[in-house]
């Protein structure tokens, strides 16, 4: 993006001071961003007597390690299972989630059938109503057929994901040229294999923005587990931080507990975002041109 | 909608004209099938999570149990009308959510959006050293999840644990951040600490996308950086500034994770805080389904009728620009 960077403005005027002056605030801006974060990081060392009182920037007592035990440890180390649900529902919702997103983009792409801009009206429809208007209605109907407080129950309806479709549509229309499944055509190959072997590939990238956008989704997801799930075996890390938090009022040694449990869960997605940056920004350009 | 979808099932096979030019029947029927194929998992679940719940919480809103008076035990589902809506509407506590919601949405959205839009010009200005860092600095707290950010600054917030609060108590400035005229602007901080970032990527990307000569011409007349910026650049992207807008309006509508935390440390955030929170009491507290689907429903309608009113509002906008 910078390649792209706007003309010079050292030619306008009084130079120095409006630079120092849009340096400063944006530096400001950025310690709001930055701070709490590292707040995080501190606290993460501190144990549970440290954590209320002394300095935060001391590093007389530093016991990452014995926090790092007890948070595996608690409750029959429930917090792992919690890890481990997070990552499946949201690394293999995602998943599965963009590819049904980027095969119907697709389709609504390249195929013509009957009432289509009526279909997609309702995708963009779905892309308006946003997921915690669903969840108690979403409810309703798993505990009408016995699926309340299962797997299933959040993991299905996080695959669906209309704003998925449409970014796939207007990728596809982009990425995959007519031309290209016309040949494929002439060369006798059907169209799912088509699909499959030559278009998948050449969506690559917008494959990849999908499954991110997915994934924060999944991973944010609170209302919806909060309504469905009664089973802490099957929560996901926001809800069992959410509990832990709530013991932490009566017994204050959870506290260290759930600092240092939002400090795991938050690696995933930091790590996720700074290693795949440049699909986050064409997801968000792309949304934004609409 | 549901019979649109089974129709093309239906005609499926045969359905795509796509391409006149080569009439082979195996060919088209090919086609259709595939696209059937590519659809049928996403519009599978565009029924079964979005229009029959939708549907079924509809249904049940004009339905309650009744097992007033006699109290046969489990009860008998009966047509009750209007009665859930005329008790959601009747509540107050129903209607000062959405109160709460209209003041976090007066503080939250110029913030949000002054704040999000003074860094994107700032950043294209061309004045900012390392500009991809500070972008990336700016962008990364919305990669943390809704109910940790929540976490985060509800600790920020408690004094004991709060370095925050240390730091002020030695000036001698004494803050309660949950307190009844500060808890609002709290959760506003958490919202924008969280969206700050993410809404300056989307308009510094609108304004890398300005056509270099119109910033030049702007230029060449005379304007200075702040002018060129606020008559010339802001009037070009006025498109993501209501798009913006639009999104952060039915974000506010559903806000839920940030209070429902916050109910845990305070009494001035009570359990029907936010509709949502409303909807979540009347369901799993009050056990009060008919209630709970009704004002379901009216926030559904809410937040269709807000997003299309500025859609509609933006597009005629858009229009008589031209």
């Amino acid at each position: 993006m910078t390649a792209l960077g706007p003309a010079s403005a050292r030619s306008s005027g009084s130079g120095l001071t409006s630079r120092t002056v849009a340096n400063t605030v944006v530096l400001i801006a950025a310690l709001y961003t930055l701070l709490p974060g590292l707040w995080l990081l501190l606290a993460a060392t501190k144990n549970s007597d440290a954590l209320f009182g002394s300095d935060i920037f001391s590093f007389g007592d530093f016991s990452l390690g014995h926090n790092l035990t007890e948070l595996f440890s608690m409750e029959e180390g429930v917090y792992g299972r919690w890890y481990v649900n997070s990552l499946l529902y949201a690394v293999v919702g995602a998943l599965a989630g963009a590819l049904i997103s980027v095969a119907a983009g697709y389709a609504f792409d390249k195929y013509d059938f009957p009432h289509k801009e009526k279909l997609f009206g309702l995708v963009l429809t779905g892309v308006m109503v946003p997921p915690t208007v669903l969840a108690l209605p979403l409810y309703l109907v798993a505990s009408g057929i016995g699926l309340v407080n299962t797997f299933w129950a959040v993991f299905v309806p996080v695959l669906f994901n209309p704003f998925g479709v449409y970014l796939a549509r207007l990728l596809s229309s982009g990425y995959v040229p007519t031309e290209v499944l016309e040949a494929s055509r002439v060369d006798g190959a059907g169209e799912l294999q088509t699909y499959f072997r030559v278009s998948l590939r050449m969506l690559g990238p917008g494959f990849v923005t999908v499954f991110l956008f997915q994934l924060t989704a999944i991973w944010n997801n609170f209302f919806l587990p909060m309504v469905m799930l009664s089973d802490e075996k099957l929560y996901p890390l926001s809800l069992g931080l959410y509990t832990w938090n709530s013991s932490a009022t009566v017994s204050p040694e959870y506290y260290p507990l759930v600092v240092i449990g939002s400090l795991l869960a938050v690696v995933p997605l930091i790590v996720a975002f700074v290693t795949l940056q440049r699909y986050w920004k064409s997801g968000l350009t792309a949304g934004s041109v609409k | 909608m549901s019979t649109a979808l089974s129709e093309h099932q239906r005609t499926g096979p045969k359905a795509p004209t796509a391409r006149p030019a080569r009439p082979r029947r195996a060919g088209r029927r090919q086609q259709g099938l595939a696209c059937a194929v590519l659809l049928a998992p996403f519009t599978a679940l565009l029924v079964a999570v979005f229009l029959v719940p939708v549907g079924y919480a509809i249904y049940l809103s004009f339905f309650g149990q009744d097992h007033e008076g006699l109290g046969f035990g489990g009860g008998t589902t009966v047509f009750t009308g209007l009665r859930s809506y005329l008790a959601v509407l009747g509540d107050p506590s129903f209607r000062s959510g959405f109160g709460v919601i209209a003041l976090y949405c007066l503080i939250f959205v110029p913030a949000v959006v002054v704040g999000a839009l003074a860094l994107a010009l700032l950043l294209d200005s061309g004045l900012i050293r390392l500009r991809r860092t500070a972008q990336m600095m700016l962008y990364l707290p919305h990669a943390v999840p809704g109910l940790i950010a929540a976490v985060i600054w509800l600790y920020l917030y408690t004094p004991g644990l709060s370095p925050v609060i240390d730091l002020l108590a030695d000036m001698d400035v004494h803050i309660d951040f949950l307190g009844l005229n500060t808890v609002l602007p709290s959760i506003v901080n958490i919202a924008l600490w969280s969206g700050l970032g993410y809404n300056m990527v989307i308009f510094y990307a609108a304004l890398q996308a300005l056509p270099r000569e119109v910033i030049e011409a702007a230029r060449i007349d005379g304007a200075g950086g702040i002018r060129t910026a606020l008559l010339v650049k802001v009037p070009i992207i006025r498109g993501s500034v209501v798009m913006v807008c639009m999104f952060a309006l039915i974000g506010a509508l559903q806000l839920f994770t940030e209070p429902t935390l916050m109910h845990q440390a305070t009494p001035m955030v009570n359990s029907r805080y936010t509709p949502n929170m409303y909807i979540y009491d009347a369901a799993f507290r009050r056990n009060n389904y008919g209630l709970a689907s009704a004002a379901s429903v009216i926030l559904l309608l809410v937040t269709c009728a807000l997003s299309y009113a500025v859609t509609r509002w933006a597009g005629r906008r858009e229009r008589s620009a031209r």
